[in-house]
């Protein structure tokens, strides 16, 4: 692991050229961000917008733990919620007193509870990392859930606490009612978190956490206790998470116990893994992809949960550095210009691919709703769960499509060794 | 498809309900269909579009098609804001959940926000079955109507019910750790003893929500304190698992309940033998004797293949009809103000109104026990296949369910 | 006084027991690859509805044998394509690995069972009280998931301590090139390994599916605890696991037992002060905050001692 994957961005660095690509790229992001509602305009693609703008500061939030430092967390919900709840406190406060805060100075407080969380248990937390680590957060993940419906007066049990969050100073004139307001609060969250997050990696600290998470001993002979950097990180991102959650707050207007508890913990885990933790952009790809099928797949399908696992599996098993791992494996082919070699035999495999995986989906399909429901569209073809041949064509696309897909992907193993042996020999690694 | 809608209700109001076949009436049903909850809140989606269809088939509400959108919320205060923000944003005026008084709660703030910042796009909340008192109290919305008895007003129509039972002595509260639970067990102890101060509360528990795998040690203090009478909230794996444990360790006790009818729960009850020793609290049972009630009870079963758990629902559907037609328009603000103290003849027989007051809907509250049907002529419905049914032991009228509210409504 | 210790006792050791039982597994798992299964709460859910089907079928008796049986063949079939392939990405990657499996698991189960929970009954022959103590019954099934808790103990302590199979898995955790030179294929002993664990899991669901109640959310509901109970108990260890699951068994059922709170023991605070997160301590009972008490040991146990009760190695 002495190689160890160092954040995209930075490898553009050493070329001639790269600080104006490496500042575009960052441009290029904020550019979208504001112009993003004003091409999609609905009220519905707004909401989208702002939940997937918080679960990239909280999906961010938790790589600089699992990425970063190598810390399994089972329990970052806590201070994501706990931050929210601060939030909520505070906006409650501020709007009863009047006190000149504007709404978005909000989500630094927020922060503040997710990192003063941190910072109260972090320390015998991070004492050890591995499976203790995971063990010990798990356990404290439960323990402020349950106590969350035990103290009342502070957390409202299990309905929560509620908020206004037009009750604040106006800012310019923005009221923050419409949600178009909140979106660019959270999208102007978004941008400084992310660049305050990628600067954390480029500091000692974060090459240090680094260190720690491949090879803990050898960091120690280099003068470092591995548990500080360790709490130093668990900070970091205890603040983030908290930052995510205060936005949390402010786009509901509402704090519960839910916010804190396993399914949130677990949520996260999955959008810094499916987007690949090894690179800094890799969370943000999972936190869109996770929260987008969240809102869509449950409209679609009853059996989501199902999807979730076995994309979750599959990434795991065949992709284990995630989304952001399977783009920058094809970097170096592009920069040899050996990637074209590759596209034929890519699109080849689609096909069976694709059928297997349309075969996946009817079999589920015709099982989930065997006994009632609607007729499955797929592809535009209904399918009717009862009859023969829905089951006769989910069986043939599930086994014929993963047969002929076994033979393609073999050839674009084959492809790709060529493509990168080419690459290798032109000089660039891979 | 805002506008659509608003042009078709301006439309509407122009033409005076003459015109037909325009945009449906889409109703936004947020309940769990997927985790823990689905299992109920399949049941009630089910409901929903039968009751739909019902009315579909008689030409719908004004010439309006109803269309009921399944929105799954994970039983997540949070993941209900996100469907009822996207049902909103998809034109759909009117919503419907019941499963949480946390989410209901929720629910209930969303759209007093909502409307306060979108006039012309209100959108209603009727609530079918979330029966925190304090919705309707303290934190009492123009825009939300409750079918459902809160739980406060139950335990009226169930301490009315005790208050003539001479053998009942020892009480014993057993409840959820939640806002439910925990009203529950209030309103149980402040109503039982300003109606038979001679009852004694030998017990007040409170276990945490859906973690406790073992009640036996539950079991042995109701044992020890001698308690002839439980009365519980409890539900779902709860209840199933806290009358399992009572059956092992034989303890003979009346259960009071709230919902012991739900899912698992008639199954448990016959499971553990318990004949005649359960009771629930509704407002409505499957056997009630009225004709109406039944066939379309009969009907529901053959076509849904579960049995009618929420007359409220039936009650919800049927006055929203009503009141689109008294207003004659399908506009959200002026269905809201004509059902405010709305009268109502009920599923099974009686009249009902809404408060308005609160928006509580007052209505007849049954006393039923589980047990074997000894005629089957005359109590034709058992559930969950265990040939076990529910049948009345009292009826509370509507003026024996009535309490005051704390609700200070804020009219638009 | 007396009544009340002794009901708890009985009711903590057989609480304990059924613990132990579902944890067995998943300490054997974990002591034998290193591997902590986050789906073993499902095999254990696959068990009780393998048993369930196969009582209607066949009764309940044969499914007793053949429901574990299955459920060690899913659980191999797991480790063959799944877990043996993740292995070289190491023990984070086995660990997300069963954690999508438990939600594919359960959304399977419920697509084929339903959400409701199903009728899955005591069987008839074991559906009586056993002994009465203080005028509360036993039932002899209770009596019945305690005996096979303590001969899973006894068969499984033997096996690995002392028989010839125990000593080569043991061996194949720590050298297992080694073993691979001697002619032991190191695979298939780590697949049986999972195998037995799974199938272990899926006998704690044959069960105890009928005296908890069996459906599709049940994995969820139980997970948790069981990796308290081999975490506190020390991970790997058999005997630690035992001892946690008694213990943690005692320690609810003892605690729901006490009503007490602070109040109750300093009197009422003064009302004037309001609600506050003081008022809501001080007025909690022990008996409210039993279920939680197992994560508070756990996060005490790591704390101070992240071996465990009688753990060897810390991960």
């Amino acid at each position: 692991m002495t190689n160890a994957p160092t954040p995209s961005i930075a490898a553009a660095k050493q070329e001639p050229g790269s600080a104006l690509s490496f500042y575009g790229v960052w441009l290029l992001a904020a550019v979208a961000l504001v112009v993003l509602p004003m091409v999609f305009s609905s009220g519905g693609s707004l909401t989208s917008f702002s939940l997937i703008g918080i679960a990239i500061i909280f999906a961010l939030s938790y790589n600089i733990l699992l990425g970063q430092t190598g810390l399994l967390s089972f329990g970052h919900a806590v201070q994501y919620g706990l931050g929210g709840f601060l939030a909520v406190h505070v906006m409650n406060a501020v709007a009863s007193h009047n006190w000149p805060i504007p709404l978005p100075a909000i989500p630094l407080v927020g922060g503040i509870g997710g990192a003063a969380f941190a910072i109260v248990v972090g320390w015998v937390m991070t004492k050890r990392a591995g499976t203790v680590f995971a063990m010990i957060s798990l356990g404290i993940g439960e323990l402020v859930a349950s106590s969350s419906l035990i103290l009342r007066s502070v957390f409202g049990g299990e309905s929560g606490i509620t908020t206004d969050r037009t009750s604040l100073m106006p800012l310019f004139g923005w009221t923050f009612g419409p949600q178009i307001q909140v979106y660019y609060l959270i999208a102007f969250w978004v941008m400084v978190s992310a660049i305050a997050m990628y600067a954390l990696t480029r500091t000692p600290l974060g090459r240090i956490c680094n260190a720690v998470r491949d090879n803990p001993e050898r960091v120690e002979f280099i003068g470092y206790d591995p548990h500080v950097v360790r709490y130093f990180a668990y900070m970091f991102a205890g603040f983030f998470a908290g930052v995510a959650g205060g936005l949390t707050a402010i786009n509901f207007e509402i704090a519960n116990s839910a916010y804190l508890g396993a399914t949130q913990s677990g949520l996260v885990l999955f959008s810094a893994f499916i987007g690949g933790t090894a690179y800094f952009f890799g969370p943000i790809l999972g936190a869109i992809l996770v929260t987008y099928l969240q809102l869509g797949l449950t409209s679609v399908t009853s059996v989501w949960q199902l999807y979730f696992g076995i994309i979750f599996i599959g990434i795991v098993m065949f992709a284990p550095g995630g989304i952001a791992g399977i783009l920058m494996k094809h970097r170096p082919l592009i920069r040899a210009g050996t990637l074209r070699t590759v596209i034929p035999s890519y699109l080849v495999a689609a096909i069976p691919t694709l059928a297997f995986a349309l075969g996946i989906i009817l079999t589920i399909e015709t099982v989930a709703r065997f006994s009632g429901g609607d007729p499955i569209k797929l592809l535009g073809i209904p399918f009717v769960a009862t009859a023969p041949t829905t089951w006769a064509s989910a069986a043939v696309l599930f086994v014929g499509g993963f047969l002929v897909a076994r033979i393609t992907w073999r050839r674009v193993a084959e492809a790709w060794d060529r493509a990168a042996t080419v690459a290798r020999d032109r000089g660039y690694l891979a | 498809m805002h506008k659509l809608i608003v042009a078709a209700a301006a439309a509407l109001t122009v033409l005076g309900g003459a015109a037909s076949a325009q945009e449906s009436i889409k109703i936004g049903y947020i309940d769990p269909l997927s985790g823990g909850g689905a299992s109920v809140g399949e049941g009630g989606l089910k409901t929903f579009q039968y009751l739909a269809d019902e009315l579909n088939a008689k030409g719908g509400i004004l010439g309006h098609k109803v269309e009921i959108v399944p929105l799954d919320n994970k039983t997540n205060p949070q993941e209900s804001l996100v469907q009822a923000q996207k049902a909103v944003d998809a034109g759909v005026r009117y919503i419907t959940q019941g499963n949480g008084s946390s989410v209901g709660a929720a629910l209930e703030d969303f759209v007093t926000k909502n409307n306060s910042r979108n006039p012309g796009k209100e959108v209603l909340y009727f609530n079918y079955a979330a029966v925190d008192p304090s919705m309707t109290n303290e934190k009492c919305s123009y825009w939300h109507f409750r079918w459902d008895a809160n739980s406060d007003i139950k335990m009226e129509a169930l301490t009315n019910y005790m208050k003539g039972q001479p053998t009942i002595k020892k009480v014993y509260l057993i409840n959820m750790d939640y806002s439910f639970g925990q009203s529950v067990r209030a309103a149980a102890r402040k109503m039982l003893g300003e109606k038979r101060p001679d009852i004694q509360v030998v017990g007040d528990e409170l276990h945490p929500m859906l973690k406790v795998t073992d009640f036996s040690p539950y079991i042995a203090k109701i044992k020890a304190s001698g308690a002839d009478t439980v009365v519980t909230g409890n539900w779902g794996q709860d209840f199933a698992l806290l009358l399992k444990a009572a059956a092992d360790a034989g303890l003979k006790v009346n259960w009071y309940t709230y919902y012991a009818g739900g899912a698992g729960g008639p199954t448990a009850i016959k499971q553990t033998g318990l004949e005649n020793q359960v009771f629930q609290i509704s407002e409505g049972v499957p056997n009630s004797g009225n004709k109406a009630a039944m066939d379309f009870e009969k009907d529901f079963r053959a076509k849904t293949g579960i049995s009618v758990w929420y007359p409220r629902a039936v009650n919800e559907m049927r006055m929203f009809k009503a009141a689109a037609e008294k207003a004659n328009s399908i506009d959200p603000v002026k269905v809201a103000a004509a059902l405010e103290g709305m009268k109502f003849e009920v599923f099974d027989g009686g009249e009902g109104f809404i408060r308005k007051d609160d928006h509580q809907f007052f209505q007849p509250i049954y006393i039923s026990s589980f047990g074997s049907l000894a005629d089957k002529a005359k109590e034709p419905f058992d559930e969950e296949n265990t040939g076990w049914g529910w049948h009345i032991v009292s009826k509370i009228d509507t003026e024996q369910t009535m309490l005051p509210t704390t609700c200070n409504m804020k009219r638009p | 006084m007396a009544e009340l210790i002794v009901i708890s006792t009985l009711n903590g050791v057989l609480f304990g027991m059924l613990l132990f039982l579902l944890s067995s597994g998943l300490t054997v798992i974990f002591s034998m690859m290193g591997v902590l299964n986050f789906a073993h709460a499902s095999f254990y859910m696959l068990g009780a509805f393998f048993g369930y089907q196969l009582t209607r079928w066949i009764g309940f008796w044969p499914a007793l044998v053949l429901a574990p049986l299955l459920v060690g063949a899913v659980g191999m079939a797991v480790e063959r394509y799944g877990l043996r392939n993740t292995h070289k990405h190491g023990h984070v990657a086995e660990l997300l690995l069963t954690f999508g499996l438990a939600f594919a698991i359960e959304e399977i189960v419920s697509m084929i069972w339903g959400k409701s929970p199903v009728d899955y009954r005591v069987p008839a022959a074991l559906d009586f009280p056993a002994f009465t103590v203080f005028s509360t019954n036993y039932p002899a099934y209770k009596i019945f998931m305690l005996v096979v808790s303590v001969v899973i103990f006894i068969a499984l302590l033997v096996t690995l301590k002392r028989t010839r199979v125990g000593l080569i898995v043991q061996a194949a955790l720590t050298h297992p090139s080694m073993v691979g030179h001697l002619g032991h294929n190191v695979g298939r002993v780590f697949m049986l390994v999972f195998g037995v664990g799974s199938a272990l899991a899926g006998l704690a669901g044959v069960i105890a599916g009928p005296s908890l109640v069996t459906q599709s959310d049940m994995a969820a509901f139980l997970g948790p605890i069981l990796f308290v109970v081999i975490v506190f108990g020390g991970l790997g260890s058999l005997p630690g696991a035992f001892i946690a699951s008694l213990l943690i068994g005692l320690i609810q059922t003892f605690a729901v037992a006490l009503n007490g709170s602070l109040a109750s023991v300093f009197g009422p605070l003064d009302p004037s002060l309001g609600a506050s997160p003081l008022t809501d301590i001080w007025n909690v009972t022990i008996a409210q905050i039993a279920p939680i008490l197992p994560y508070l040991l756990l996060v005490l146990v790591l704390i101070f001692r992240p071996m465990g009760l009688l753990g060897t190695r810390e991960s």
